[in-house]
C-alpha cells in the first residue's frame, strides 16, 4: 500500500509525540481446523463445509440440486426424501418442543418440494439422567404434530448416551414424500421478474427460544410459529400457480434463503424492507438482543418465487391458512448484479442483505 | 414501535434530507464516531440520500476494533485456565488473537459464554463457588458504569472469586488523536450519543474550541443520524464550531451523575493501548488500588507474545477516516468477516464489516430502482 508505513502495536511512542500518525492493523488472518458453533450457523461457513467436505464426497445428481429435498423418479413416480436434526435448548419453549420441530421441519422440507408428506422416521439420542416425564411431553408433542401434519411415524430408533455427552434429547427426523406436481419446484426454475412472497410474519420462533434463554418476558409472550407448510402449498398448485421456487426460512432466515437461491441461479433478488412483516414484540426483542429479523429462524415460514402474473393470486390463496394469513410480496428477481440480495430500506435506501457469516451475536453497544 | 418507528419514517428522512441539500454549497467531510451510528448508516443505506458533497467517513468508536491484541491474547490464556468461566460480550468472541479467538478457544474445551450484562457474570460467580468468573470488560465510557458497578457489588458481597480483564477506552482523547494527526481531513463531528449519556458532552466543548471544529452529539436511528450531518453542516456553511445536542431526548450536558459517580469510584484514567496506534496518553481506564483485587490481570498473570501484523491491513487508516473499507486492496477478497485481517471486519459495529455486509457489490446509483411494486 504505497504511502503507507507500518510500525509494531502498542511499542511506539505515546501518540503525542509521534511525528507520523500511523494506525496498522495487527491481527493474523483466522484459519480454523476445527468445526466452530458457526459451521452449523446455517450462514457461510456452514456453506464452505458443504463445498469442502460433503458435496466433494457424496456428489450425485440429487444431492447436486441442493433442494430442502431430494426429488427421484422411482417406477414412474417422483419421490422426496429429507432428513434433519434437531439439537434445540431449550427442549420446550413457548408454542412448541423438540418434537414439534422434529416433524415440522422435516414435513416442511418436503413440502419445499412440492411434496406430499407420506412417511416420517424418528431416532434419538437421549442423555443419561433426562426425566422419562420430559421424553413424555416431547413424543406427545411430536405425536400431535404428526397428526396435525397428517403423516404417520413408521420407524425410528433410540440410543442413550453418558450423561455429559449430549443435551437431553437431540432427535434426527426423515420423511419420505410423493411430489404431486409436474412443475420443478427448484432454485434453477427462477427467472428474473419473478415475485418473492414471504408466506407471514417474520423471526417468531427464533424470538420464542431465545426468550427462554435468555430470561426476557413480554405482554403476551412470542409463540413460536412452528407449523406444517403442505396445506397452504397444495392450496398454491391446486390454484394452478406456476410454482418456481420454494424455501422454509428456518436457519439463517429469510436473508440466508433469498442469498442461498440468488446464488444458485445466478440472479439478484430485491427486497422491500416495509414490505416484509415482522411482529411488533419480534421487532422489539431483535431491536433489545440486536439482532435482524430478517436472520432468525422460523418453523413455520417460507419464501414462494412465482410468476409476477400470478402474485397476487398467490398472496390471496395462501391468506386464506391461517399460517399464512400476513402473506405479503415483498420483493422480486432481477438479472444484475447476479448472486445478490439488495434490500431498500425503510428510509428509502439501498444496501446487500448478505449471508449471515459466522453466529448471529448481540453487539457490544 | 414507539420511540423508534418515528425516527424512521420515509418522509421525515426525505425532508431533512432536502434541508440539507438546501444548506450545503461546497463539500463537507464529517465523521462519525461510532461504530452503531456507522452501521445504521450502511443498514439504512443512508448515504442514498446525502447529497453528493457530503462525505461521510467512519470513526474508530467500535470497542472491539480498538482492544489492543495483547488483551485478547490475555482473554484466551485465561479463558484456557481449568478453573475459570471467562465471560464475554458476543462480538469479542470472534477477533482473532495471535494464537485464535476465544471461540477457538471455546471449540478446544475452554468455558466461554457470552453474557448480556457484567452483573450475569457476577451472579454466574456466585452460583459457581469453586470456579474463577473473569469478565472480559472491553468498551467505551458506555459500558463503563455497569462494569464498575459488578466489581462494586462483588467488592461489597466479598466475591473472592470474580474479577475483570480491563480494556476500557475513552472517545475525548481519540478525537483529539485524530484532530492532532497531520492528515487529518475530518472537519465536523458527530459525536457517540450513548457515550455521552453517560459521560456528558463538557469534555468536547474545548475540543471545538481548541481545533474550531463543529461536534454534534447524535443519536444511532436514521432520522437522528441525518438531523446529526444537517446540524454539522448548518455550522460548518455558517463558520461556527460549537458542541451541538441532537439527541437531546437522551443526553444531558453532565451526562448521567449517578454513573459518572460509580464509575469514578471503582475506575482511574490510566494511559491504554489503541489496537493499531499504540499508547493514548489519559484513554482508557483502570482498577483503582482499592479494587485492584478483581483485576484479573494481577489474578492469572501472563505476558503476552509479540504478534505478527498482515501487512495488507489499512484498518488503521480506516479507523482514522483517511480512508474507507472499500479502498483497501485486501477488502473483501484477502479480508472477509470469515477470514478477517483486522479488527474492523470483524465486529458488527466495525467499518469494514458494515461495509462488507451493507455495501459490497451495491450496483451503481443509476440502477436503482423501484424495490418492489411493479
Amino acid at each position: 500500500m504505497p504511502g503507507v508505513s507500518r510500525r509494531q502495536p502498542n511499542t511506539g511512542k505515546p501518540l503525542a509525540d509521534s511525528k507520523e500518525f500511523t494506525w496498522t492493523c495487527p491481527l493474523p488472518a483466522l484459519t480454523s481446523d476445527r468445526i466452530l458453533l458457526a459451521h452449523g450457523g446455517g450462514g457461510k461457513l456452514m456453506e464452505q463445509l458443504l463445498e469442502s467436505v460433503f458435496y466433494p464426497a457424496f456428489s450425485n445428481p440429487a444431492l447436486n440440486n441442493r433442494h430442502d429435498g431430494a426429488v427421484m423418479e422411482v417406477n414412474g413416480s417422483r419421490l422426496a426424501f429429507t432428513t434433519d436434526s434437531y439439537v434445540v435448548r431449550p427442549l420446550e419453549f413457548p408454542g412448541g418442543s423438540i418434537g414439534d420441530l422434529a416433524v415440522y421441519g422435516t414435513v416442511n422440507d418436503l413440502a419445499m418440494c412440492g411434496a406430499r408428506p407420506l412417511f416420517l422416521s424418528a431416532g434419538f439420542i437421549l442423555e443419561e439422567g433426562l426425566p422419562v416425564e420430559t421424553l413424555r411431553r416431547v413424543v406427545e408433542s411430536m405425536r400431535a404434530a404428526a397428526a396435525l401434519a397428517g403423516v404417520p411415524l413408521v420407524t425410528g430408533d433410540t440410543k442413550v448416551v453418558d450423561k455429559g455427552k449430549g443435551d437431553g434429547i437431540f432427535i434426527n427426523s426423515a420423511g419420505v414424500g410423493i411430489v404431486e406436481t409436474d412443475l420443478a419446484i427448484a432454485p434453477r426454475s427462477v427467472q428474473p421478474g419473478d415475485a418473492v412472497i414471504v408466506s407471514g410474519d417474520l423471526g417468531a420462533h427464533g424470538v420464542a427460544v431465545l426468550s427462554v434463554r435468555e430470561g426476557l418476558e413480554f405482554d403476551a409472550p412470542v409463540l413460536s410459529d412452528a407449523a406444517p407448510l403442505w396445506a397452504p402449498v397444495k392450496a398454491l398448485l391446486d390454484a394452478g400457480i406456476a410454482v418456481h421456487c420454494l424455501r422454509d426460512l428456518t436457519r439463517g432466515g429469510l436473508a440466508s434463503a433469498l442469498n442461498e437461491i440468488a446464488s444458485a441461479r445466478g440472479v439478484a433478488v430485491r427486497i422491500d424492507e416495509s414490505r416484509v412483516p415482522v411482529a411488533e414484540p419480534v421487532r422489539g426483542a431483535c431491536e433489545m438482543l440486536g439482532l435482524d429479523p430478517l436472520y432468525v429462524a422460523c418453523e413455520g415460514r417460507f419464501a414462494a418465487f412465482v410468476p409476477d402474473s400470478e402474485a397476487d393470486a398467490a398472496v390471496e390463496t395462501l391468506r386464506r391458512f391461517d399460517v399464512c394469513r400476513l402473506a405479503e410480496r415483498a420483493g422480486f428477481v432481477a438479472e444484475n448484479p447476479a448472486g445478490t440480495v439488495l434490500l431498500r430500506s425503510r428510509i428509502g435506501g439501498n444496501r446487500v442483505l448478505d449471508m449471515l457469516s459466522g453466529e448471529q451475536l448481540p453487539r457490544i453497544c | 414501535m414507539r420511540y423508534l418507528d418515528e425516527y424512521r419514517d420515509p418522509e421525515a428522512a426525505q425532508a431533512i434530507a432536502a434541508r440539507i441539500r438546501r444548506l450545503v454549497t461546497r463539500p463537507w467531510t464529517v465523521m462519525e464516531v461510532c461504530g452503531g451510528q456507522t452501521h445504521t448508516i450502511m443498514k439504512s443505506g443512508l448515504e442514498d440520500l446525502l447529497p453528493p458533497e457530503i462525505t461521510l467517513v467512519h470513526g474508530p468508536g467500535c470497542p472491539v476494533c480498538v482492544t489492543p491484541l495483547a488483551q485478547i491474547d490475555k482473554a484466551v490464556a485465561i479463558a484456557s485456565r481449568p478453573e475459570t468461566i471467562l465471560c464475554s460480550f458476543g462480538d469479542m468472541l470472534r477477533v482473532p488473537g495471535s494464537a485464535g479467538s476465544l471461540f477457538d478457544a471455546k471449540a478446544e474445551g475452554a468455558d466461554v459464554r457470552v453474557v448480556y450484562s457484567p452483573l450475569d457474570a457476577l451472579k454466574l460467580a456466585r452460583a459457581n463457588p469453586s470456579r474463577e468468573i473473569v469478565f472480559f470488560a472491553v468498551g467505551f465510557e458506555t459500558t463503563a458504569p455497569p462494569n464498575a458497578m459488578a466489581v462494586w457489588q462483588a467488592a461489597r458481597d466479598g466475591a473472592r472469586n470474580f474479577s475483570i480483564l480491563v480494556a476500557h477506552v475513552l472517545v475525548p482523547p481519540a478525537i483529539r488523536a485524530i484532530l492532532g494527526s497531520p492528515s487529518c481531513r475530518v472537519q465536523g463531528f458527530l459525536a457517540p450519543g450513548h457515550v455521552c449519556t453517560v459521560a456528558g458532552y463538557e469534555d468536547y466543548e474545548s475540543i471545538a474550541v481548541e481545533f474550531r471544529v463543529p461536534i454534534v452529539v447524535t443519536g444511532f436511528e436514521p432520522l437522528d443520524i441525518l438531523d446529526g450531518v444537517r446540524m454539522a453542516v448548518a455550522q460548518l456553511e455558517t463558520g461556527r464550531a460549537e458542541v451541538e445536542n441532537q439527541y437531546s431526548r437522551v443526553v444531558r450536558r453532565e451526562g448521567n451523575a449517578a454513573a459518572r459517580q460509580r464509575v469514578d469510584e471503582v475506575f482511574e484514567v490510566s494511559p491504554r493501548s489503541w489496537r493499531g496506534i499504540g499508547d493514548i496518553p489519559n484513554s482508557g481506564l483502570r482498577l483503582r488500588s482499592a479494587y485492584r483485587e478483581f483485576d484479573a490481570e494481577a489474578r492469572f498473570p501472563y505476558a503476552a507474545p509479540e504478534a505478527e501484523e498482515p501487512s495488507e491491513c489499512i484498518a488503521g487508516l480506516v479507523l482514522q477516516g483517511l480512508k474507507k473499507p472499500h479502498e483497501c486492496p485486501a477488502f473483501g477478497t484477502l479480508c472477509t468477516p470469515e477470514h478477517p485481517l483486522g479488527a474492523p471486519m470483524v465486529s458488527s459495529e466495525g467499518a469494514c464489516a458494515a461495509f462488507y455486509r451493507y455495501a459490497r457489490r451495491q450496483p451503481a446509483a443509476a440502477e436503482h430502482g423501484e424495490a418492489v411494486g411493479r
